[in-house]
């Protein structure tokens, strides 16, 4: 349904040109959803704003690639089709619901907006179908709360509320970005449950931006791990998880402190911060901070290399050359 | 062993005003009699959603926020009504580690500066600059290279480090870190919580140590207080934290929690939480988690629970129904 292919998007800065997506590709199918994960300034927000053409311009610029929806290239697109095409085939849904809603108009307006500008309905319509979005998104009396303004609702409320928004036109595919991270834990679970419970009834493609390992856990199909630009390992959750290829995802997933540990383990820290994407370093991005990088790591940049049926990892390293530092390194 | 700080039934509250003449209309019962003791060299975790007190907690204890009632003893000396010099003697055992490395820096103030600023304030001005030197290696940044930088100069990491230098300067007792590390990327926040815990040892120190993330909570704390609504639901040790939660809450929340494990995320049974948190400008009646609970009953709208030991040694829950084994959620498989 949705294929990228080679995509770069660099930033025009006073400091000098960004490369924030620097060649990537992936393909969605329908119903799918693949979880991008990434720190900050790995370039996972300025794709996802990519595959719409959210992004501004300037700074932004598409000097290279292709993104097809359903056989279409948006970066391509005439301006009047890609209007038409936003929130109604591919939908998003922003980290802050506090700053994505209007604060002077009423709950019930901004929902039976969204609703009209893609289908004609009558107000009376309209009407009936903002209740039902609402009761889909579990927001209790939404008759009531159709009259309520946004400061009125929690930020889980307004979260649901903007799911809501994004969900009025049925879009085929749905675009999380870190939709969570500003919400408390119980109630993160709740939009999960949510974002899942969508899925089945609407069969609807989510791709889930977030930089919390744990909650693509859960809910994603495939993931891809962003560093510095690049997608640097991709593959299915299970593999991520369970038989990771690539030194950053590795390294990750042993730095973050869990729940289900017992005694407290030293967590294995990675050295060092994430790079300056105008300066990066020569070779693989992540070898200043790569616990097993070696001389050849400097020289070369490593493609994408298959691991597995349907398991790319970036290192120079094989799975077997891998799996024997990584032991060197755990008994360190 | 005494505890080093001791937190008796503890009310903050804050007054509602509105109109023309500012007249007080409610109170936002921030803190609503907690109850609490930290011993000497032990890390206390405080965990708990937003609005449940848990910042102001942090700011009565270092006297920034004058308590409405209760008391706050430090070495079982009471400092609550202290004196501006009482409180200044009182912090040079005292020090807070805050959440945001952007904002509690002076950006004018070379980073030096900022770690000597207590120092000063404490006249050890003897050797200042080797002290100074001696700090920044212990956080792990470079005297030779970062010694006169600004902080602009510097990532989130590295400013949590020059915060946590500041925060030691003055050999302090006691810390307390409010969300000392949610405002860190993945990768960075494993280096921030190893220094902790590095500099736990080496100075033998002792913390407060506030987060929301119950998993950070669970790596670094000895003991764990769950907090809701202004007050202390659930007391317990590292070990049987997440293993013997009994408070209907505790069980929730570690339920919510994410693991970064497919096989075990997606099998693991979730309570889901009815509703929203209420406000603490109106909180329930009884316990105040009943409106949310899925154990409660009528007896649980009129009557409040005190923390009190239910079966788990060394574990206080407020609650009537405490989760028994047999119900557990399995948050290990």
């Amino acid at each position: 349904m949705l294929e990228v292919k080679d995509l770069h998007v660099h930033l025009e800065t006073p400091a000098g040109l960004v490369k924030a997506v620097d060649g990537v590709s992936f393909r969605l199918e329908a119903g799918q959803t693949i979880g991008i994960v990434g720190e900050s300034g790995s370039g996972k927000s300025v794709l996802a704003h990519s595959l719409t053409m959210l992004n501004p311009e300037p700074p932004a610029t598409y000097p290279k690639g292709e993104i097809l929806f359903q056989g279409e290239n948006i970066l391509t697109m005439d301006k009047r089709r890609l209007r038409s095409m936003r929130g109604k085939e591919i939908a998003m849904i922003f980290q802050d619901p506090m700053s994505s809603l209007n604060p002077v108009f009423k709950i019930g307006k901004q929902l039976m907006e969204a609703i009209q500008t893609h289908q004609k309905l009558s107000k009376k319509e309209a009407q009936q179908k903002a209740i039902e979005l609402l009761t889909d998104v579990g927001i209790p009396d939404p008759e009531r709360r159709m009259q309520s303004y946004p400061h009125q609702f929690s930020g889980g409320m307004r979260q649901r509320v903007l799911i809501a928004i994004a969900l009025a036109a049925r879009p085929k595919l749905l675009i999380a970005d870190e939709p969570t991270t500003a919400l408390d834990v119980t109630i993160q679970a709740q939009i999960i449950e949510l974002l899942k419970s969508i899925q089945q009834k609407y069969g609807t493609a989510i791709i889930m931006i977030t930089h919390d390992l744990g909650v693509v856990a859960n809910l994603a199909d495939r993931i891809l791990v962003m560093y510095a630009g690049k997608i640097v390992e991709s593959a299915s959750t299970a593999d991520i998880f369970y038989k990771t290829a690539m030194p950053y995802t590795w390294s990750l997933l042993r730095s973050i402190p869990r729940l289900d540990a017992g005694a407290s383990e030293r967590l294995l820290h990675i050295e060092g911060q994430p790079p300056n994407l105008i300066d990066p370093p020569q070779g693989c991005n992540f070898h200043p901070r790569c616990p097993f990088a070696r001389d050849a790591c400097l020289q070369e940049d490593p493609p994408l290399g298959e691991r597995g049926s349907g398991h790319l990892a970036a290192c120079i390293l094989s799975q077997t050359e891998f799996e024997k530092e990584k032991k060197g390194v755990l008994l360190s | 062993m005494t505890a080093l700080l001791e937190i008796k039934d503890l009310h903050v509250h804050f007054p509602i005003k509105n109109g023309t003449f500012q007249k007080k209309t409610g109170e936002v019962k921030a803190l609503n009699g907690v109850d609490l003791a930290v011993n000497k060299g032990e890390v206390l975790g405080i965990v708990g959603e937003s609005g449940c007190g848990k910042s102001t907690l942090a700011r009565s204890i270092v006297g920034l926020q004058k308590p409405t009632s209760g008391d706050i003893l430090f070495n079982g000396e009471a400092y609550t009504d202290a004196s501006a010099k009482e409180i200044y003697e009182l912090r040079r055992n005292m020090q807070m580690v805050f959440q945001d490395p952007y904002t509690s820096l002076n950006p004018r103030m070379k980073v030096s500066e900022s770690i000597a600023a207590p120092l000063k304030a404490y006249k050890q001005t003897k050797n200042l600059e080797t002290r100074v030197k001696e700090l920044m290696e212990l956080v792990g940044l470079n005297p030779d290279m970062h010694y006169n930088r600004l902080p602009h100069e510097f990532s989130g990491g590295q400013r949590q480090r020059i915060g946590i230098a500041r925060a030691i300067a003055l050999e302090p007792k006691l810390i307390v870190c409010d969300e000392p590390v949610s405002a860190l990327d993945v990768s960075v926040q494993a280096q921030v919580i190893n220094l902790f815990q590095d500099l736990q040892k080496k100075l033998n120190l002792t913390y407060v140590f506030i987060a929301h993330d119950l998993s950070v909570i669970n790596h670094i704390a000895d003991r764990v207080a769950v907090m809701y609504l202004g007050k202390v639901m659930e007391k317990s040790n590292r070990e049987t934290f997440q293993a013997h939660a009994q408070h209907p809450y505790t069980n929730a929340l570690l339920s919510a929690v994410p693991l970064p494990d497919p096989d075990k995320e997606r099998t693991r049974e979730r309570i889901v939480l009815k509703g929203e948190l209420p406000s603490p400008a109106n909180p329930p009646s009884g316990c105040v988690f009943h409106t949310r609970c899925p154990k409660a009953t009528e007896f649980c709208k009129t009557n409040i629970p005190v923390p009190e030991e239910r079966g788990v040694p060394g574990q206080e829950v407020a609650c009537f129904y405490p989760v028994g084994e047999e119900e557990k959620v399995k948050i290990t498989l």
